[in-house]
């Protein structure tokens, strides 16, 4: 595969990839890697607040718990989530795009009108409103970030589609008969896919940024469950001197989130040559 | 701005929508515990929410057209009064950050590009990828944990010192109304105040304005205008710092229009963690509380504020790059 | 040789990473003089210029060499630098222009550097010029913008710029090419005159024979950033002796475009053959030509970098 050669290339994306995987990993072994896996729910109040020590790496929070187990717990809901918000965004999205780029048109105009409405709301406002509207919870989280992420997806499908409508191989399945359906499906998406792999993974660092935000909130996660930005909400009464409790999982965030960027900057390189004058 | 226009009424009809299908009853949060029934359906009488949705709708929407965004249902107060009260606390926050976002970035960008592939190119790179990378609710923890709990350098919340209180409002800007005043230690005060949350606001804008200002000089530098320059003999430094630039700057300028949208998001955090009493508390007070007066009202007025804008990033655009007004380009 | 030398090229070579742009290159122009530089695109030209002007790339080295302008080494002593007194007309007018700055603002600001003289001064001075260009509104000029002028007023303007703090010489990179033949021949018209009027001496990079003709005493030949011939333009057009320029100009009578119809091709900077650079591509080659440079010889009119250059081209090899 020429894609992942040409992405290996490039050191930095490379090490995006390799944070990924390592994630991944982390996140199907997590109750086996996890030194206190019970710790998801458990507590343990007379060892509450402890410093990093060799028993705790990253110490232990409010109630106890090993906070080096929390957040390899954690890597499973924040990919977790952040790959269902993509994949239903990519559902609602591509559909949209697909149709509004095929044909010029009311449709199209309408489907267009509709994504731009929802990229002028506010993200965050948005998401907190439906979390709201439904018990807040990380399924509500959920719901919230795909209705605020499919948009992306829309917009880049539909530029694709714009794009190959035109190109010369489509005229001609058009010109021997082909259903446009089958056209879009098996001719336009897999030339679009290289655009929406990259939108994906992006997405998917943006993701576990926003779900964070959310868990701070207190609209996404809820308590005891092993949430990243939800321990730092946690730790801010414990602060200044319980240092350990809120910088090891913003950290994990802040690696997910940048190994995603990395790679699906890399990844935007690797696919398309022609866009690497943009970056540079 | 033609453009704007149809999103900002999609916008208002969208949130009215989302508004009415939160759940929770707001006459019966504004009667109280001790509410009667009777006085729960004389408080939805006076606020209309006993009419049909649609009618309720078109009253909004005819409401806000003739400029009144009607009482909040939870404080019972007019709402653009409350919203008068706290959008310059955000404007001065987001524009404090977009500021600082543009002063540092700006030139990051152009060291960046200047030292093409050097060590200040890959530490700028670096900056510019974690500065998006970074989630600004921890950020802005991390720094009052080490700036203002440990070292006790900078104050922890809020917008200027109670001790010393608030200067006459004037513009509500409180940085003007202190200048206005000549009151120099509240000054100091609100601008100490101010440091930490403009910081943390402008990270993520700061890394991508520094990202497209590196790209925009490695891509002018290339033009045969900069050779010619050089062989015509330019100073070094007015070559890069003007010459260049203000070619570059063009797409930078595009992108401040943008990262405008993400500044609200980014505020609604920053304004929680730093207790600052601006739109983004506002408007996670009104989701609480099913006020959706008051929600709507926040969006209207952030997309009016996100318009004009882009309008200002337009008539910039037009300023810089003399092509774009004579449409030669 | 009469009077001291304006502009002296000695032994210049120039290497981008492992690449041999230049090699061992040599030029002599007295004030006042026409010197034309050919060659097909990649042998150098453009490096040789850039040198002179000072705006190498960064990561070009300059192993050996020497440029001396009026006695000084511009290469060496940076405070010698003979910006202001080498005017540059460059290849494309429609690029070599900021678009976002006035035309007025960019030729100042060369003037406030490397001009005697206040702002009020100088503002009189391109006026002046702008007249002697022949560019039309020469007052309004100065305060529009580059997308205001047509190539053909933009490259005025340019010679005006090069002409603005009183150089010695005018260097000119194909300053035509990107403009129309009628275009052309006033550009080239009005470099003549400004030259003979104001006694500049004149560097002229071209691969247009017929301009080197009409604008050029004299004429260096450039191969794979070597000089293979030099010498009065008359002669050497009349009469080419080194293999390279007598194919040159038997393929392209009027155009040093590429050696289209001669075997092989002009080799890569990183990949210069031993010897004599062209020897694997020359009809004449000895074994000697791969092994050993060699060297300019001085012949009455001219010198060559080629000692068999008194045998006859092989007629297949003129096709």
């Amino acid at each position: 595969m020429s894609l992942l050669r040409r992405l290996l290339r490039d050191p930095v994306a490379a090490l995006g990839l390799v944070i990924v995987i390592f994630a991944v990993l982390v996140a199907i072994l997590a109750p086996w890697i996890a030194p206190y896996p019970e710790d998801a729910f458990e507590s343990h109040l007379l060892q509450r607040l402890r410093e990093p020590s060799v028993e705790f790496p990253f110490g232990t929070d409010n109630l106890g718990r090993d906070i080096l187990s929390r957040v390899i717990l954690g890597t499973r809901n924040a990919l977790a989530v952040a790959l269902s918000v993509v994949l239903a965004s990519t559902v609602i999205g591509i559909p949209i795009g697909l149709a509004a780029g095929w044909k010029d048109g009311w449709l199209s105009d309408i489907l267009m009108r509709l994504t731009d409405v929802f990229l002028a709301v506010p993200q965050l406002i948005l998401a907190l409103a439906l979390g709201q509207l439904m018990a807040p919870g990380l399924g509500t989280a959920m719901v919230a970030l795909a209705l605020t992420y499919w948009p992306f997806f829309a917009r880049t499908v539909f530029a694709e589609t714009r794009r190959l409508r035109g190109a010369l191989f489509v005229d001609a399945l058009a010109g021997i008969g082909a259903h446009p359906l089958r056209i879009l499906l098996l001719h336009v998406l897999p030339n679009a896919a290289p655009a929406i792999l990259v939108r994906a993974t992006i997405g998917m660092g943006f993701t576990i940024l926003t779900a964070a935000i959310l868990g701070f909130l207190g609209v996404g996660a809820v308590p005891p469950s092993p949430d990243w930005g939800l321990a730092v909400a946690e730790a801010r009464q414990y602060l200044p001197e319980a240092w350990w409790f809120p910088t090891f999982p913003g950290l994990a965030i802040l690696l997910l989130v940048l190994a995603f960027n990395l790679l699906g900057d890399g990844l935007r390189d690797a696919a398309d040559p022609r866009l690497r004058r943009s970056r540079r | 701005m033609l453009l704007a226009l149809p999103a900002l009424l999609g916008l208002v009809v969208a949130t009215f929508i989302l508004s009415r299908v939160i759940p929770g009853d707001a006459a019966a949060t504004l009667a109280g515990d001790a509410a009667t029934p009777a006085q729960i359906a004389d408080i939805r009488a006076r606020y209309g929410l006993d009419r049909p949705i649609l009618e309720q709708a078109i009253i909004h929407v005819r409401q806000v057209l003739t400029g009144d965004l009607g009482n909040s249902i939870f404080t019972g107060r007019p709402v653009a009064e409350e919203i008068a009260q706290r959008l310059p606390a955000t404007l001065e926050l987001t524009f404090a950050a977009l500021l600082l976002s543009t002063l540092l970035g700006v030139p990051l960008g152009l060291i960046a590009a200047l030292d093409h592939n050097g060590p200040a190119d890959h530490l700028v790179r670096l900056v510019s990828v974690a500065g998006l990378a970074i989630a600004s609710f921890w950020l802005a923890i991390m720094l009052q944990m080490v700036f203002s709990m440990e070292l006790d350098w900078l104050p922890l919340r809020g917008r200027i010192d109670v001790a010393l209180g608030l200067p006459p409002r004037v513009t509500g800007f409180l940085l003007i109304d202190c200048l206005l005043a000549g009151d120099g230690r509240r000054l100091s005060s609100a601008m100490l105040h101010m440091l930490l949350p403009a910081l943390t606001l402008s990270l993520p804008g700061l890394a991508t304005i520094a990202r497209f200002t590196r790209s925009g000089v490695l891509e002018t530098l290339q033009k045969d205008f900069v050779l010619y320059a050089r062989a015509a003999g330019y100073g070094r430094f007015r070559l890069a710092a003007i010459y260049v630039l203000r070619n570059a700057i063009t797409v930078t300028v595009t992108q401040i229009g943008l990262l405008f949208g993400g500044l609200i998001s980014g505020a609604v955090v920053v304004e929680a963690v730093f207790d600052w009493p601006g739109l983004g508390t506002y408007a996670v007070q009104a989701i609480l509380a099913a006020d959706y007066k008051a929600l709507l009202a926040v969006t209207l007025v952030v997309g009016v504020v996100y318009a004009i804008v882009n309008v200002v990033v337009d008539v910039l655009q037009a300023v810089i790059d003399p092509r774009v007004s004579d449409g030669t380009r | 040789m009469t009077g001291p030398d304006l502009l002296r090229v000695d032994g210049l070579a120039v290497q981008l990473g492992r690449a041999s742009i230049l090699d061992d290159v040599g030029l002599v122009i007295r004030p006042g003089a026409t010197m034309g530089v050919v060659g097909e695109s990649g042998c150098g030209k453009s490096t040789l210029l850039r040198a002179i002007l000072g705006i190498l790339p960064r990561h070009a080295r300059i192993p050996r060499g020497a440029i001396l302008f009026e006695g000084r080494d511009i290469l060496s002593d940076q405070a010698a630098s003979a910006r202001g007194r080498i005017g540059f007309v460059p290849q494309d007018p429609y690029l070599s222009l900021n678009p976002v700055f006035r035309a007025g603002t960019q030729l100042l600001e060369v003037m406030r550097r490397h001009a005697p003289g206040n702002r009020r001064q100088h503002r009189a001075k391109l006026i002046e010029l702008f007249r002697a260009v022949q560019l039309p509104d020469p007052e309004g000029a100065l305060d529009k913008y580059p997308h205001e002028f047509s190539g053909g007023q933009r490259q005025r303007l340019l010679i005006a710029a090069a002409l603005s703090c009183d150089p010695a010489l005018l260097v000119a990179d194909e300053p035509t090419t990107a403009l129309d033949v009628t275009t052309q021949r006033e550009i080239l018209a009005l470099l003549r005159r400004l030259a003979s009027e104001r006694g500049l001496a004149l560097l002229f990079v071209t691969h247009d024979f017929g301009v080197l003709a009409t604008l050029c005493e004299q004429v260096t030949v450039l191969y794979a950033g070597r000089v293979v011939e030099s010498g009065l333009t008359r002669a050497v057009l009349d009469a080419p002796e080194h293999p390279y320029t007598r194919m040159l100009l038997a393929c392209h009578p009027d155009r040093a475009a590429d050696l289209i119809g001669i075997p092989g091709t002009v080799p890569a900077a990183d990949a210069q053959p031993s010897g004599c650079r062209f020897h694997p591509r020359c009809p004449i080659a000895h074994a000697s030509c791969a092994t050993e440079v060699p060297p300019l010889l001085l012949t009455e009119d001219r010198s060559v970098a080629c000692p068999w250059h008194h045998e006859p081209l092989p007629e297949m090899a003129v096709v």
